[in-house]
């Protein structure tokens, strides 16, 4: 007497043999029939069409039977809405039973049933259980208030739900709050600027009263909750850690993980004097240990958290190291994390241990394993100086046991530690050299050409060495290519009798056969130098190299403050941040450590920073406005108000010039070594106009004002997942138009034709301004390059982030969809220079609160440079001053929608960092704008 | 919140599908395969997969992975402890959790899913209130409601949901009312080759067996509390009690749960109770290896090693071996490479040996990795750790209750290498 019963039905007529069982009038026979429908349903059967029939079973008192036909309808309703409204009205007198079992399911049945109809309905019997005496039914009726929202958030907010969903935060049942919390939450994650989830020291106390009482679910909902808290002072932090400690204590891992989540994220706040933060720190650990002793699944949650923890605070667990490690038969998934936290926290003190441990991997089966056990050995030398010695001696030894992807994994790190520690263990070289036949890895090759040419002088068969290498000079991946053309000019300047053979030998193979553009300029960048130029050429070919540290593969600390807030979520498992992967980006909110506000510590700013804009030193970059008038007023203004400041600046054509100068020598240099007859490839030769404005294209924005910078193509769709179709693009805005530039690839074995292309709305009314043309078909490994015009007259519908651009494409085989990010510079127009008194007007009057500020990394442009480079992307100089050595250029930009956006950029010579001050009345934009400013500068 | 639930088995069908929100269709699986294809085994499945549209968290238990789908950002762990909680559920109900047994009931099955999540909010995921919403089915009960019309679907609010001990029903009755206690521990280790410990922990459970009358109200002592390192309790132990007086205190749940897990790490001395010498060889020229090992008992504090079990995946070049054991039973599965050793129990006087042969590829050079071996065995009536239950107390009742406490340790994962 089992369920299975209810799948051997006979094949013909099943749906009418259930239709006519439904219908009896035996209770007994209608319920079964039900059950038979229900047991269909779950394998993925199509039992829509039985909908009216199952409906009229739904008023029964049956309890058991109604359950079941709720089931039925959570699953059908969506597709026979019109039906659907057939059972309205026993959901309506069922949220009235005076048993609130049944209230509370007719409530929460009905928010599952997705039907705009049903909704309007619904309203009433909610208000009624939101209020219910019995807390059961008030719980329940808090998580429909989330359904609801997600099937019609407006009728949510006008029916006023919200506030009374609020008002549930303070029930006295802690259940109730707990799903509350776990309602408000949800919400608010579509809803990033609403402040739902207000929290004040009154409501956090009410929050901790109901975490010690409710369910380890609700604790959850809690803490995570709590978390998003920025306590006052570091009384209250301390305060609240004090009662979310015990949480530690909890079975359940997810609740101990945010409770860690909590109180490394208030620990930031309190002193590292006080005794309790000493306190706090020894309690983190058992925990964290005891997470390592579950389950595979969670300890690798588990571990890819405390990858984040040990990282910001390696003293909680510098004493556990032998909690990491690994045992012969964990998953892989589980060793390679445990292998990354060993290396994250060795020290001198336990490096003995830690070394004897890798080794012994190394000796494992599992390859991906011993591989990575051999490249942490070398990790470790380049962390712990005084193991350096050690480490090498053993991957001298995994050298010797002659296992082919053990060698090849020593040798790529060796050529670390050469790197971190030069001059000190070279005479390994000729171990290393003996092992040259049996590399096949291009990484491993690259590697061990790297160090004969870094010590070709102590090579003494260098040049044989290199030679042998270079017969099978184009059968090489490109690494190994580049590593070998590098290998061989180093070779030469520092044996230059013996090798000027070789070097033209490898230079014409990179210039001329080779079809890799790295390759070439590379190669012509080498002629070019040593023909011009030797001893410059040695100062920049064997010029010192910065040493590598192992802060190489640490978190880079802003982002891992921001990771430490979402502790225990994806994206602490992914070690990026929300905003990186969530689907859509919905409402993501960065979210950063709160600042140390103890007494004793002065320094730093007593005001929280608000999420998203980073706090800094605002006053030095914006003076008051005051003086910003004043001082704009008496600028001594380069260019004339009206006339871009057009600058020929020569950093700026750097690129171009170089390219090209090196090519003008290459063809009719009379001062070249040399040259071999045949210098100029002949497809270059013939085609050198076009090749140069081919350049020129590639690297438009560069050297062409008419156009803005133009980002080289991504694949926006790989050909897995639109069965053949690969496409990838890019935007481009040329003269005023915005294009899409398509690159359409056939990896399928069938022709397609008949394309056509739809975007979604989105934030700027984007679309297509003619149809996709694609006038041949398509045949497999075909490409073919289209542009396709754009216009900003679509319909307009705010996406998250707001760039974001939902494209559907369509051929004979399917629709497939795919969404991209455009960059914001396309929409910069050519009128975007605003008037300079129009523009101190419209600074003053943006309000303050509006304002964002951004660094700029690593530019290493002029101030000059970045004007003329800006404008060609449409983004205007308005003004130019230059205050205490620092160069402030005020900037404006207008978007195809009308926005303006106002730009402070105060450049400092000979620092790279920049920092830019954003105004504009939709300070939404403003991320997306610096973003803007970020790629046309770099590139 | 949790979005969706399917669940596959080893062969790669879906044999079960459930939605809490919207339907998920069930092609979002075919990343999960394509994952599953890459690890090269069940248990080396990544358990999170990113997708375009949606994150798939899983976990594999009883040859059957239990796939969640999400498309928000939700705590993975709080999913995969959920995960968890619902093949223990399958487990609670019908005793064993299984394709089978899943299959055949279907609609229970169906129906426990929907009350432990709503609108991927948990919901009920406590055994006792669960059982009160919908009655596991019983052979007799099934014979009932086909009798009777009756269902198993309790038509009751379950008491325990709203109060404030809510993992215990109201109005239990026994007429022999008795509380088991067993002291359960696992010692994790790994040996080196010489014999001396790298390391070693004890992971503890004492897992209950309480069919009491009414609200009783227990309090349970240990001679030596400070032993553990670290402790997890069941949400019904008294955290303030255990902060101030290292006493657990607690209403019980009905009937089986976990009271308390616990761990003693490697900073304390962790006693190793077994031994093993082991003298395996390869020689580069010849095509025969000696294998020989022996289990001893090293520190067993007087109690005899039982159930031991010897298993070692031996390197590929390995071909045949041949062996014979001092007492016990042993295969070699020349495909798998795998050697297990059903060792039984340790005689001190006669200690077990297994020694003999490996015949490996003719012409090969030796193995690269040496086999690590695998270590199972039971020692009854101890605790490694040396923990002891002091006294166990009931208030708030008249009777008088039949107490037990039972000890056992275990070998977690206890590795030697050789």
């Amino acid at each position: 007497m089992t369920d299975s019963k209810y799948f051997t039905t006979t094949k013909k007529g099943e749906i009418f043999e259930l239709k006519a069982e439904l219908n009896s009038d035996k209770k007994e026979k209608k319920k079964e029939a039900v059950k038979k429908v229900i047991a269909s349903m779950t394998v993925g059967k199509d039992v829509s069409a039985l909908f009216p029939d199952v409906v009229n079973c739904m008023q029964t008192d049956n309890l058991e039977l109604k359950k079941l036909v709720y089931l039925y309808l959570m699953n059908y309703a969506k597709s026979q809405p019109d039906m659907a409204i057939m059972a309205v009205n026993t959901f309506v007198k069922d949220c009235e039973d005076p048993n609130p079992l049944i209230r509370a399911l007719a409530v929460r049945t009905m928010g599952c049933i997705r039907v705009d109809k049903i909704t309007e309905y619904l309203c009433e019997p909610l208000r009624k259980c939101l209020k219910d005496e019995d807390p059961y039914v008030r719980k329940t009726a808090a998580v429909c208030v989330a359904k609801l929202h997600d099937i019609n958030a407006q009728l949510v907010e006008d029916q006023g739900f919200l506030d009374t969903l609020k008002d549930l935060i303070s029930d006295s049942n802690p259940m109730v709050v707990a799903n509350a919390v776990a309602a408000l939450s949800e919400i608010a994650e579509s809803h990033p600027s609403s402040n739902l989830l207000d929290l004040n020291p009154q409501s956090i106390n009410k929050l901790l009263t109901a975490l010690n009482e409710c369910t380890e679910w609700g604790q959850i909902f809690i803490l995570d909750c709590l978390a998003n808290y920025t306590p006052k002072d570091d009384r209250e932090a301390q305060s609240i850690c004090e009662r979310v400690t015990p949480r530690l204590s909890h079975a359940n891992s997810a609740v101990v993980l945010s409770a860690v989540k909590v109180l490394m994220k208030f620990m930031e706040m309190l002193s590292k004097d006080l005794d309790y933060y000493g306190t706090l720190l020894k309690k983190l650990a058992p925990p964290l240990v005891t997470l390592l002793s579950a389950e595979p699944e969670l300890q690798y949650v588990a571990l890819r958290n405390i990858n984040l923890i040990v990282q910001k605070r390696p003293e909680i667990l510098k004493h556990e190291m032998k909690v990491f490690f690994v045992k012969y038969n964990d998953p892989i998934y589980v060793k390679l994390e445990k292998l990354d936290i060993m290396i994250r926290l060795a020290s001198q003190a336990n490096i003995a241990q830690v070394l004897a441990e890798l080794k012994e991997y190394a000796t494992e089966v599992d390859v991906d394993f011993v591989r990575k056990a051999v490249r942490a050995i070398g990790r470790c030398a380049i962390k712990v100086e005084q193991s350096a010695e050690r480490c090498v001696s053993t991957l001298l030894d995994l050298i010797q046991t002659k296992v082919n992807y053990v060698v090849q994994e020593a040798i790529v790190v060796i050529k670390d530690i050469f790197r971190k520690y030069p001059n000190k263990y070279e005479s390994v070289i000729a171990t290393l050299c003996e092992n040259l036949d049996s590399l096949d890895e291009p990484e491993a090759r690259a590697a061990m050409i790297w160090i004969v040419g870094e010590y070709a002088e102590r090579i003494d068969n260098a040049d044989e060495l290199l030679e042998s290498f270079l017969e099978g000079f184009h059968d090489e991946s490109t690494q190994v290519q580049l590593q070998l053309l590098t290998a061989i000019v180093k070779l030469f300047l520092k044996k230059p009798t013996e090798t000027q053979e070789l070097v033209q030998q490898v230079l014409s193979l990179a210039t001329q056969d080779s079809d890799n553009p790295d390759l070439r300029d590379r190669g012509y960048i080498y002629w070019r130098l040593l023909s011009t130029d030797p001893v410059a050429a040695k100062e920049v070919v064997l010029a010192e190299k910065p040493l590598i540290s192992e802060e190489t593969d640490l978190i880079e600390p802003t982002l891992l403050d921001e990771l430490i807030c979402y502790i225990g979520t994806l994206a602490s498992v992914y070690h990026k941040p929300p905003s990186a992967f969530v689907e859509g980006g919905r409402g993501v909110v960065h979210k950063s450590l709160p600042p140390r506000t103890a007494s004793s510590e002065s320094t730093e700013s007593p005001e929280t920073a608000p999420a998203g804009a980073p706090s800094g030193e605002q006053p030095d970059v914006i003076p008051t406005q005051g003086d910003l008038l004043g001082d704009l007023l008496n600028l001594d203004l380069g260019p004339p108000v009206g006339g871009p400041p057009l600058t020929t600046s020569s950093v700026q054509m750097g690129a171009v010039d170089l390219l090209g100068g090196g090519l003008d020598s290459l063809i009719g240099g009379p001062n070249f070594v040399a040259p071999p007859a045949a210098t100029v490839p002949p497809n270059l030769g013939t085609s050198m106009g076009s090749g140069l404005s081919d350049l020129f294209d590639l690297t438009s924005g560069v050297g062409t004002l008419s156009g803005s910078y133009v980002a080289p193509k991504a694949v926006w769709l790989p050909a897995m997942k639109a069965k053949g179709l690969e496409i990838s693009g890019t935007f481009t805005r040329q003269v005023g138009s915005i294009s899409m530039d398509l690159q359409l690839t056939n990896k399928a074995l069938q022709v397609m034709t008949d394309f056509a292309i739809q975007f979604n709305r989105n934030s700027f009314g984007l679309a297509p301004a003619a149809p996709l043309q694609v006038h041949a078909p398509l045949s497999p490994n075909q490409t073919v390059e289209i542009s396709l015009p754009l216009n900003t007259v679509g319909s307009v519908m705010k996406m998250e982030p707001l760039n974001n651009l939902q494209v559907a494409v369509k051929n004979n085989i399917d629709v497939f969809y795919f969404s991209t990010l455009y960059p914001l510079h396309i929409l910069f127009v050519e009128d975007g220079k605003m008037d300079r008194q129009m523009f101190l007007a419209t600074w003053k009057d943006i309000p303050n609160e509006n304002e964002a500020q951004f660094q700029i990394r690593d530019c290493s442009l002029n101030a000059e440079a970045v004007s003329s480079r800006l404008q060609s992307s449409n983004i205007f100089t308005v003004a130019k001053r230059n205050v205490e050595g620092q160069d402030m250029l005020y900037q404006s930009l207008k978007l195809t929608n009308g926005i303006w956006v106002l730009a402070e950029l105060r450049i400092q010579p000979g620092n790279p960092s920049f920092t830019l001050s954003l105004k504009c009345r939709a300070p939404e934009v403003s991320q997306h704008v610096y973003q803007a400013y970020e790629t046309i500068l770099k590139n | 919140m949790i979005h969706s639930l399917f669940l596959i088995n080893s062969s790669g069908d879906i044999f079960l599908e459930k939605h809490w929100k919207s339907v998920v269709s069930r092609s979002v699986c075919d990343y999960f395969f394509e994952a599953q294809e890459r690890a090269t085994e069940a248990e080396n499945v990544p358990p999170v997969i990113p997708t375009p549209h949606h994150y798939l968290l899983s976990v594999y238990r009883h040859k059957i992975f239990f796939v969640a789908v999400i498309q928000t950002e939700v705590p993975p762990l709080f999913v995969i402890e959920f995960l968890h909680r619902v093949v223990d559920t399958f487990q609670d109900y019908f005793g064993v959790c299984s394709e089978p047994v899943i299959k055949d009931n279907v609609v229970v099955v169906y129906e426990v899913l929907e009350e432990m999540l709503d609108n991927g909010f948990p919901l009920a995921t406590e055994s006792n209130i669960l059982k009160e919403l919908i009655k596991p089915p019983t052979i007799l009960r099934t014979v009932v409601n086909t009798i009777t019309g009756s269902t198993n679907v309790g038509d009751q609010l379950p008491t325990g949901q709203l109060s404030v001990v809510p993992w215990r029903r109201t109005g239990v009755k026994y007429t022999n009312n008795e509380a088991y206690f067993d002291v359960i521990e696992e010692i994790d280790a790994i040996i080196d080759k010489s014999g001396s410990t790298i390391t070693a922990e004890i992971q503890g459970v004492i897992d209950a067996c309480v069919k009491l009358t009414g609200m009783p109200d227990l309090t349970l002592s240990f001679m030596n509390p400070r032993l553990l390192d670290d402790v997890s309790f069941h949400p019904c132990v008294r955290f303030k009690r255990w902060e101030s007086e290292r006493i657990l205190s607690f209403i019980p749940p009905d009937g089986n749960f976990r009271l308390l897990s616990y761990h003693v790490s490697a900073q304390n001395l962790v006693a190793i109770p077994v031994y093993v010498k082991h003298s395996i060889s390869f020689r580069d020229s010849s095509s025969l290896g000696r294998f020989e090992i022996t289990v001893g008992p090293k520190q067993t504090m007087g109690k005899t090693i039982e159930g031991v079990m010897v298993t070692s995946q031996m390197p590929k070049g390995v071909l045949n071996m041949s062996l014979a054991p001092s007492q016990g039973t042993h295969t070699f599965d020349p495909v798998t490479k795998m050697l297990s050793w059903d060792v039984g129990k340790i005689n001190p006087q006669k200690l077990p040996s297994l020694k003999g042969t490996m015949s490996l590829q003719a012409g090969a050079s030796k193995p690269d990795e040496n086999p690590t071996i695998n270590l199972q065995f039971k020692i009854q009536q101890l605790a490694i750790s040396g923990l002891k239950v002091n006294r166990l107390d009931m208030y708030g009742e008249k009777y008088k209750p039949f107490k037990g406490i039972k000890y056992m340790t275990k070998a977690g994962k206890f590795q030697v290498r050789t």
